[in-house]
């Protein structure tokens, strides 16, 4: 096309066509909060896609967040949306679960909500395997409070309140969920867009206490401070130095400064999660006195 | 409606006041329960984790009673009737989560059997020092309704009043036991199904494409959709809008706060209960609640064999408190007398109603134990011979 053609086509169509995501988000949300170069976007965009690809009933799905930059992400998905306090999505989610099973119930927060303020509903959930999917963003950083230290920032990394550097071990968060016995545990950076994705649609699927964590930048913070560049830096440096290693072994997933983030699925089991648990047992030992919870949820509406 | 009836155990039973109000909820239909185990709550727990199985209830013991309290929030939003259960130090954990259910809008119950505080204080031992708690703990401003049982009757009875309320409001409602009333055994008659009166959940019969999860149109309570209907709503504990959207404006936070004040306070009329005895002559009015209620009257004995005319106002919900009622009373009566184990908790609340207008005495307890009947009769005569 040539320059001077530019500005005289007139066949454009009167409304931009729908974004293909644009269904599954609360469109009339839009603009987010979220800063230029975030990696918690992508992430939703391919939870979105996942959701569509597994067909699985939109109006059974809910989804959970606690406090933080990535805690907002059920505020823009079109789906039953709840947003509880800073660290408790996993204990909220399990109340949505447990009262109405056959709901699809995902949880989607950050590292610091999840695994540090949430940390100990993180470690029971999976060891009950609660039936939850949990979508985890490590940003290495409390991001919306300012970049404080979380409790994944490498060690030497900076953060606002470790400004000469991280001396505390951080969790390898894998490793956390698949020593507590969660059946599913894989790891990507928001910009392995098609094999997160992939991931996502097979975890739907799945069923206990899923754990994918996404690693993923906050350029104006930690980005900032440990000079990983703007935007699109941060996203190619941390995919850039990725090592797929599919079922590799959790105690090798420690992420150091800088270094390789080793990605892939590493756990992917068959396991009965805690209802499955309760109603065979209670069924063995119960027998026909047994009375599961309600299948359609709930009881004494009008 | 009716209750279902696998909740109901109807009959005649020797109950104490955990395990009554754990048959209360049964019945009143909560189906989702979560607690952590804490003395002098946990017999509620243990009651209904044995009863659940058989009527399609949920029983979770959650790692801490932070997770607990989220977890009601959630299985709430289920339409699911949810409670949790505990005492002092575990009610200080659930604050925050109150709060969320209190800007959510969430019908949901609290348990707490009170115990000697501060911190860990007196686990196995009475008192009634969270009953500001009740109402304060929580940051911001919000309100909630709580009860307070004098008996294990009472403990089963209220605690269906407590869902109903909830239900009703949209509140979390507090229930307000005490060690006493909870580890104290006596005769608890649980009536037939078709004798209790339950308030359901009410789902919203608008369409997903109508239906906001915060607008009243006038009325002061939205209309309820839960998880799972294809609603597709948004609820948080952030300042919203009608569509349950964070709107971070003074604009938003006065219409949205200020509602769920107003919810309550204008049908404070219809919330408040209380007991009164004696009070028509009365020249000195004893006000007070739950376990004290029942030292008290024997006290208000002691001060008539002295010659005083002196009657009982007993608190039933003291959240919202029965300010209209203080009010009058004030204007008519020579003194109150405040007993409770606490160093003077409600009290503040009687001073407030009364106004001046007449004397107020508070009769502190630090709690472990309840009060000397013969320590707040000597108040009552004290405050009636002032009076002459
Ligand atoms: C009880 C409580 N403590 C502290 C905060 C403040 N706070 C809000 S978000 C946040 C950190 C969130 O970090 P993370 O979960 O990693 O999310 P990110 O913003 O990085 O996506 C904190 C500490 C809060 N909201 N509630
Ligand atoms: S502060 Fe960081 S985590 Fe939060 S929106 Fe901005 S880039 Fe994302
Ligand atoms: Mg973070």
């Amino acid at each position: 096309m040539s320059v001077d053609t530019v500005g005289t086509r007139t066949d454009f169509p009167a409304e931009p066509p729908e974004h293909p995501t644009a269904p599954y988000l609360r469109m009339e949300r839009i603009p987010h909060v979220w800063c230029p170069g975030c990696g918690i976007g992508t992430v939703v965009q391919c939870f979105a896609t996942a959701l569509e690809r597994s067909g699985v009933d939109l109006d059974k799905a809910s989804v959970v967040s606690g406090i933080g930059c990535s805690g907002r992400a059920a505020g823009y998905l079109k789906l039953d949306g709840f947003h509880a306090t800073h660290g408790r999505a996993i204990p909220f989610a399990t109340g949505l679960k447990l009262g109405r099973p056959e709901l699809l119930v995902t949880v989607f927060s950050g590292d610091g909500d999840l695994s540090g303020i949430g940390g100990n509903h993180f470690i029971h959930a999976a060891r009950r395997n609660m039936d939850l999917l949990v979508i985890l963003i490590n940003n290495f950083i409390y991001g919306m409070t300012g970049g404080q230290n979380a409790p994944t920032t490498p060690l030497t990394a900076k953060s606002s309140t470790m400004p000469f550097g991280n001396f505390e071990p951080p969790f390898n968060l894998p490793h956390l969920a698949a020593s507590c016995g969660a059946p599913y545990v894989a790891r990507w950076t928001c910009l392995h867009i098609r094999r997160l994705t992939w991931t996502l649609e097979e975890a739907i699927q799945r069923k206990g206490f899923r754990l994918v964590e996404v690693v993923a930048p906050c350029p104006p913070l930690y980005s900032r401070l440990n000079k990983l560049g703007t935007g699109l830096d941060g996203m190619s440096f941390y995919h850039d130095n990725a090592v797929i290693k599919h079922g590799a072994d959790t105690r090798d997933l420690g992420i150091d400064f800088q270094e390789s983030i080793v990605c892939g699925k590493f756990v992917d089991e068959e396991k009965p999660t805690f209802s499955e648990l309760m109603d065979t047992h209670y069924d063995r030992v119960l027998g026909d006195k047994y009375v599961p919870m309600a299948p359609e949820g709930g009881w004494l509406h009008e | 409606m009716r209750p279902d009836p696998a909740g109901v155990l109807t009959g005649a039973h020797y109950l104490d006041g955990d395990f009554a109000c754990g048959e209360g909820a049964m019945a009143a239909g909560c189906r989702f329960v979560a607690g952590y185990p804490i003395t002098p709550s946990t017999e509620v727990v243990e009651r209904i984790s044995r009863r659940f199985p058989a009527m399609g209830g949920t029983f979770i013991q959650m790692e801490d009673e932070l997770a607990s309290m989220a977890a009601v929030v959630g299985a709430a939003w289920t339409g699911t009737k949810a409670m949790t259960v505990t005492s002092g130090p575990g009610f200080s954990l659930m604050m925050e989560n109150i709060g969320l259910a209190a800007m959510m809008e969430t019908p949901c119950v609290v348990v707490n059997v009170q115990r000697g505080g501060p911190s860990t204080g007196l686990p196995t031992m009475v008192g009634q020092g969270d009953v500001m708690q009740a109402r304060w703990g929580s940051h911001g401003d919000y309100e909630v309704i709580a009860l307070t049982p004098q008996s294990p009757q009472e403990a089963f009875d209220l605690t269906i009043d407590a869902f109903n309320l909830s239900e009703r409001f949209r509140v979390p409602v507090m229930f307000m036991m005490d060690e006493c009333v909870g580890h104290m055994t006596e005769r608890v008659v649980i009536p037939e199904p078709e004798e209790i009166d339950v308030v359901p959940r009410v789902l919203t019969d608008k369409s997903p494409q109508e239906f906001e999860p915060y607008s009243v149109n006038g009325t002061e309570i939205p209309e309820f959709a839960r998880a799972g209907d294809g609603y597709r709503f948004h609820t948080t504990g952030l300042t919203h809008d009608e569509r349950g959207y964070p709107v971070m404006s003074v604009d938003c936070q006065e219409t949205c706060v200020s509602r769920l004040l107003d919810k309550i306070n204008d049908n404070a009329d219809e919330i408040v209960r209380f007991e009164e005895e004696g009070i028509e002559d009365a020249e000195v009015v004893v006000v007070t609640y739950g376990i004290t209620a029942r030292v008290a009257r024997l006290a208000i004995d002691l001060a008539r064999a002295e010659g005083v005319k002196v009657g009982l106002l007993r608190l039933i919900v003291i959240w919202p408190f029965a300010e209209r009622r203080i009010r009058d009373l004030a204007r008519s009566v020579g003194a109150m007398v405040v007993p409770e184990i606490n160093y003077g908790q409600l009290v503040l609340e009687v001073e407030r109603c009364a106004g001046g207008r007449c004397p107020v005495v508070s009769v502190t307890h630090g709690g472990g134990g309840v009060h000397d009947p013969a320590v707040i009769a000597k108040k009552i005569i004290e405050a009636g011979a002032s009076r002459t």
